[in-house]
C-alpha cells in the first residue's frame, strides 16, 4: 500500500465550498528515462484518479482525473466540493502494473 | 565498357545520396509528434476555443522542472444549468502533449484544479475548459525552465 495523504478541512460549514487535497506516494516513472545501465525503464504511472461522495446508497462522482507521465512523482491533486451534507468521500487511484488503491474519509458538516 | 560501368555507378551513387538527403529532410516532418494546436483541436473535437474565463496560474520562471505547481481556475457558477464539465492541460514541447485531463461535476462548487507537473523545457502551456453547453475556453501561458525534468538519472 502506498502512503496517501488526504486533507479535508475539519467540520466545514454547511453549503460552504471546501478544498480537498490528496497526495499519494508513487514514482510516476515516465517510460522515457534510462536507468544506470542505459536501458529505458518501463512506464509505471497512475493513470486515473476518482473522488466520489457517498451518502447511503447514493454515490456521486465529484471529480475524476486522467493522469499522464507529465504529472510529477507522488501526484498531488487539489479540487473542490460543496459540503451540503454528511457523508463519505471515496478516493480511488488506478494505474500501470495493476496499481489500485482506495481510501475513504468522513465529511461532517456543521 | 569500363568507363560506362564507372559512370553508371557514379550516377547510382548520386541518385541514392539525393534520396538519403531527401529522407533526412522529410523524416522529421513525418515523425514529428502532435502539435499543441492539434492536441487542443482533438480535445475540443474541432470546436471553437475562445480565450478567456480560464485562469492558468504558474510561475513564469521555473528553477526545477520536476515538480511545478499549477492552478487552473475557471469562472463559472457551477450550477446544474451552467457548469464546467472538464479541465485539461496541454504543453508544447514535452514528449507527450497531454498533462492532465479532469472531469468535474456541478457538486464540486468551484471549477478549480491544482497539481504538480513536469516540464522538459521552456515552452507554452495551455489550460482548456469545456462548459456544459459545449463551448470551450482556454488560457495559454509561456514559461521559462532553467533546470528541465527528464535529464536526471
Amino acid at each position: 500500500m502506498a502512503r496517501a495523504l488526504i486533507t479535508i478541512p475539519p467540520n466545514p460549514k454547511r453549503n460552504s465550498i471546501i478544498e480537498i487535497r490528496v497526495l499519494i506516494q508513487h514514482p510516476m516513472e515516465t517510460g522515457l528515462r534510462p536507468d544506470a545501465e542505459g536501458k529505458v525503464q518501463p512506464r509505471n504511472i497512475i493513470r486515473r484518479f476518482e473522488c466520489r461522495f457517498i451518502v447511503g446508497d447514493k454515490s456521486d462522482l465529484i471529480f475524476s482525473a486522467e493522469l499522464f507521465p507529465a504529472i510529477s512523482a507522488n501526484p498531488y491533486i487539489a479540487f473542490h466540493l460543496r459540503a451540503t451534507q454528511n457523508g463519505t468521500l471515496n478516493f480511488q487511484w488506478t494505474g500501470d502494473n495493476g496499481f489500485a488503491q482506495t481510501e475513504t474519509a468522513a465529511l461532517v458538516v456543521v | 565498357m569500363k568507363m560506362y560501368e564507372y559512370r553508371f555507378r557514379r550516377r547510382q551513387l548520386l541518385v541514392s545520396s539525393v534520396g538519403l538527403i531527401g529522407y533526412a529532410i522529410v523524416r522529421p516532418v513525418f515523425s514529428a509528434p502532435v502539435t499543441l494546436d492539434a492536441a487542443l483541436a482533438e480535445f475540443s473535437r474541432g470546436g471553437k476555443v475562445t480565450t478567456g474565463k480560464v485562469k492558468f496560474e504558474i510561475a513564469e520562471l521555473i528553477d526545477n522542472g520536476n515538480a511545478v505547481p499549477i492552478t487552473v481556475s475557471v469562472d463559472s457558477p457551477m450550477t446544474e444549468a451552467n457548469h464546467v464539465v472538464a479541465i485539461a492541460v496541454f504543453n508544447e514541447k514535452n514528449p507527450q502533449r497531454e498533462m492532465i485531463k479532469t472531469k468535474l461535476s456541478p457538486l464540486a462548487g468551484r471549477a478549480q484544479l491544482s497539481t504538480r507537473i513536469r516540464l522538459a523545457t521552456s515552452q507554452k502551456l495551455t489550460a482548456i475548459a469545456e462548459m456544459n453547453d459545449g463551448s470551450f475556453f482556454s488560457h495559454t501561458v509561456e514559461v521559462v525552465v532553467t533546470l528541465a525534468a527528464c535529464i536526471e538519472e
